[in-house]
């Protein structure tokens, strides 16, 4: 891909959040947040603990409905879907948007290959002239059927879990089943794939993993990845476009190299009052100079 | 060699003590708990005075046999339950080969009930043969349906439903009402009941499907004694508690009929013996057919995108949501598809007993009917037949235990303690195999190799 047409799918958002508030009660949880996640872009939100990232998921996902606010995405082929107009199922059904969960959520009594044929429900459903053609046999259910387990196999093969398709997906270990859960996404055949952080609890190896199989999601596919993560590694890494939110606000907003040099997150992940914010910066950098001195001496 | 004959013995010695010790201790236990119940009893005499009659034999006889019981329970029963734990512990690498019965169980089953008539026909004669068919298996099949009925939907879909005879209920007066106002005949009201029952089905499912878990369990229990008092209350419809009798018999396709007065009675065409056995014998096999195709439609289902759907509903229901499946269709075509079966299985019940009242549809049957599917393991079609078999079949039985009034003396009716064997029987039951008596579950798509699921894995459902 040449730079300038990476530059022209850069410049189409697909999602588009404007003013988007969320209000549990008393506590605001997100207020007034707006962003853009590019489309064939890796998009990393990040912030503190109870910054208000999985409200945001909720909200694009729609599981929750925002108080306030407009959720917009915009398919390939031009359509546009405002999210926080449907219910759940059909953001995923209709607008191609799909998501994992921070806690595991695993069929856990199928098999792994039965996790992603579930997850080509609506496509079977049509096919099989929802469950009545299928039940009198006929041969477009079949081949249906063949292609859906066509595209599991695909993803089995990209999640590492060819191996252990026709095991119980409890059974599987940690990093496995995070694997699974992206891949069960995936079979959704989604535009947009939100991952709620993705690489908690994995060891550096299967972190790396993690990265490549993201990586070559994107590529592949052609799928934009919203992703929320702790693991700095993940986000840096992999990530073309970060957002940064603390109480429910966005702080920072830009390529991984901005956003680390951005004073207000350094003092949001630092814990530190506004007012020494200017202080810590100069004390950081001292620290880099300082740094940057002693490479030039090696 | 010295010290371990020693300690061996010791060992022995110990353990004979220590069931002496334990047996006398269970002696004293049942001597204290029986010993006003048991010895003491206060009866009224011919002057209606209160007399107390002290049983010390019985008391006795009560104590000998718990201390008797606890020691040879420590001294013998608990060594060879241990041993046999370590054996198979010991054996458990071992997989045993399959065994020909055990991998085409399913088909010999269904081979030997579909023999049963004839062979009991020719063992008990026309006549005699009436209560195997009729007794046994014709009531064990009509459980055996409605338990894959419902199994579709707690065990499939994990939705908890305690109200299921309610769908009985519909079955069963829709062609005991229909029948009898215009004259359809059973053929015709047989997939009328199921429409109708899924009907209903439908329309229970719309108010309770944002429940979960205890209230949904209460709503369709609550839905269950609806139905059934309506029945009781809407006396110019359903005539109330005298429910509707002399419902029509159901024919041959209407080639021979059953009526004793028709000129294509069964048994005039054939030139056989007027008997009511042949109609008894006819109705198993539609019963059979009824439950076969019950059980076919689950397992074509299953391997379906819906099945699919309804076992994933059961595992998690947020994550089938975002998966794109639209949860309130689904659940709903699991209550309608279960509701169907129901209404079948409840038209079969009108017609072979030529009687419906509300008394049949009381929730002891909803409860009876989810037992069956809990002991025979959730989602488990041989399971459940097995259960049905055994706990249906078993009751039966207890009315040929006529023997047992030699023992018990000539007042004593074994059908009355039914129930209390069967609370026992589901409590051992759960205790030795708590998913039912199959627990695992047959994964619906494979790649490589078809590995059962075991029940560890699965989830009962949340609602």
């Amino acid at each position: 891909m040449s730079a300038l047409e990476t530059n022209a799918m850069n410049q189409d958002p697909i999602l588009k959040v404007e003013h988007l508030s969320m209000r549990f009660g008393g506590l605001m949880a997100i207020n007034d947040l707006s962003f853009e996640a590019r489309r064939g872009d890796i998009t990393a939100l990040i912030g503190p603990n109870g910054a208000g990232k999985t409200t945001v998921f909720n909200c694009v996902t729609g599981f929750y409905k925002p108080t306030m606010g407009m959720i917009s995405m915009t398919q390939q082929s031009g359509k546009t879907f405002l999210l926080e107009r449907m219910p759940d199922f059909e953001i995923t059904r209709d607008a191609k948007v799909a998501r994992t969960f921070q806690n595991i959520r695993m069929f856990s009594g199928l098999t792994v290959l039965e996790n992603l044929l579930v997850a080509q429900h609506n496509m079977l459903m049509r096919a099989s002239g929802y469950t009545i053609l299928g039940l009198l046999g006929f041969a477009g259910y079949r081949r249906a059927k063949e292609q859906s387990i066509e595209i599991a196999k695909h993803w089995l093969e990209k999640a590492d879990l060819i191996e252990r398709a026709d095991d119980p997906a409890g059974d599987l270990p940690y990093g496995a089943q995070r694997r699974l859960e992206i891949a069960r996404a995936m079979c959704t055949g989604p535009e947009f794939l939100c991952l709620d952080e993705p690489a908690a609890g994995l060891n550096p190896r299967e972190s790396l993993a993690l990265n490549e199989l993201l990586r070559s999601i994107r590529n592949d596919t052609g799928t934009s990845i919203l992703l929320i993560e702790h693991d700095m590694s993940v986000v840096m890494e992999i990530s073309d476009h970060v957002i940064v939110l603390e109480y429910g606000q966005k702080i920072s907003d830009g390529t991984p190299d901005e956003v680390k040099n951005d004073p207000k997150v350094i003092a949001a992940y630092l814990g530190v009052e506004d007012e020494e914010v200017e202080e810590v910066i100069e004390e950081i950098e001292e620290i880099q100079e300082s740094d940057g001195e002693q490479g030039g001496k090696h | 060699m010295a010290t371990t004959t020693y300690s061996n013995e010791s060992a022995a010695g110990n353990l004979t003590a220590r069931a002496l010790r334990e047996g006398f201790y269970a002696g004293l236990v049942a001597f204290g708990l029986f010993f006003l119940f048991v010895g003491l009893e206060t009866t009224q005499n011919i002057r209606n005075e209160l007399v107390l009659n002290q049983r010390w034999g019985l008391l006795a006889v009560f104590v000998a046999v718990a201390a008797v019981g606890r020691f040879l329970g420590v001294l013998f029963v608990q060594p060879w339950i241990a041993g046999r734990k370590a054996a198979r512990a010991a054996a458990v690498d071992k997989a045993a080969p399959e065994t020909f019965l055990a991998r085409n169980f399913s088909k010999i089953a269904i081979l030997v009930v579909a023999l049963m008539p004839p062979i009991a026909v020719a063992l008990f004669g026309v006549q005699g043969s009436l209560k195997w068919v009729d007794n046994f298996g014709i009531q064990i099949l009509i459980y055996v349906m409605l338990a894959w009925g419902l199994n579709i939907v707690v065990g499939l879909a994990g939705l908890l439903d305690l109200g299921y005879v309610a769908f009985y209920a519909v079955g069963a007066y829709s062609y005991a009402l229909l029948s009898q106002h215009f004259g359809f005949s059973f053929w015709i009201l047989l997939p009328l009941a199921g429409i109708l029952a899924a009907f209903w089905g439908m329309i229970l499912g719309f108010p309770v499907l944002r429940l979960k878990g205890d209230y949904l369990a209460i709503v369709t229990l609550a839905f269950g004694e609806i139905i059934r008092l309506v029945l009781i209350n809407w006396t110019e419809v359903t005539r109330g508690t005298f429910g509707i009798s002399s419902i029509p018999k159901a024919s041959v396709f209407g080639i021979w009929s059953f009526d004793v007065g028709a000129p294509n009675n069964f048994a005039k065409v054939f030139d056989l013996p007027m008997s009511s056995a042949y109609y008894k014998i006819f109705l198993f096999y539609v019963i059979l057919a009824l439950a076969l195709l019950t059980a076919y439609v689950t397992i074509r289902l299953r391997r379906m995108p819906i099945g699919r759907a309804w076992e994933a509903l059961r595992e998690d229901e947020i994550a089938c949501r975002s998966l794109g499946i639209n949860t309130v269709t689904t659940k709903l075509t699991a209550f309608a598809t279960g509701a169907m079966f129901g209404g079948f299985a409840g038209s079969f019940f009108a017609v072979r007993q030529g009687f419906v009242s509300p008394e049949s549809f009381v929730f002891l049957e909803s409860a009876i009917i989810l037992a069956i599917v809990v002991l025979g393991g959730m989602g488990s079609l041989v399971g459940i037949a097995v259960a049905a078999t055994v706990m249906v079949g078993g009751t039966e039985l207890l009315r040929e235990m006529t023997f047992l009034k030699a023992v018990f003396g000539p007042d004593f009716t074994p059908e009355l303690y039914r129930m209390l064997i069967f609370g026992l029987a589901m409590v051992v039951v759960m205790v030795w195999k708590p998913r039912g008596f199959v627990g695992s579950r047959e994964p619906t798509a494979f790649l490589h190799e078809r590995k059962a699921v075991s029940g560890s894995f699965t989830k009962e459902g949340h609602g």
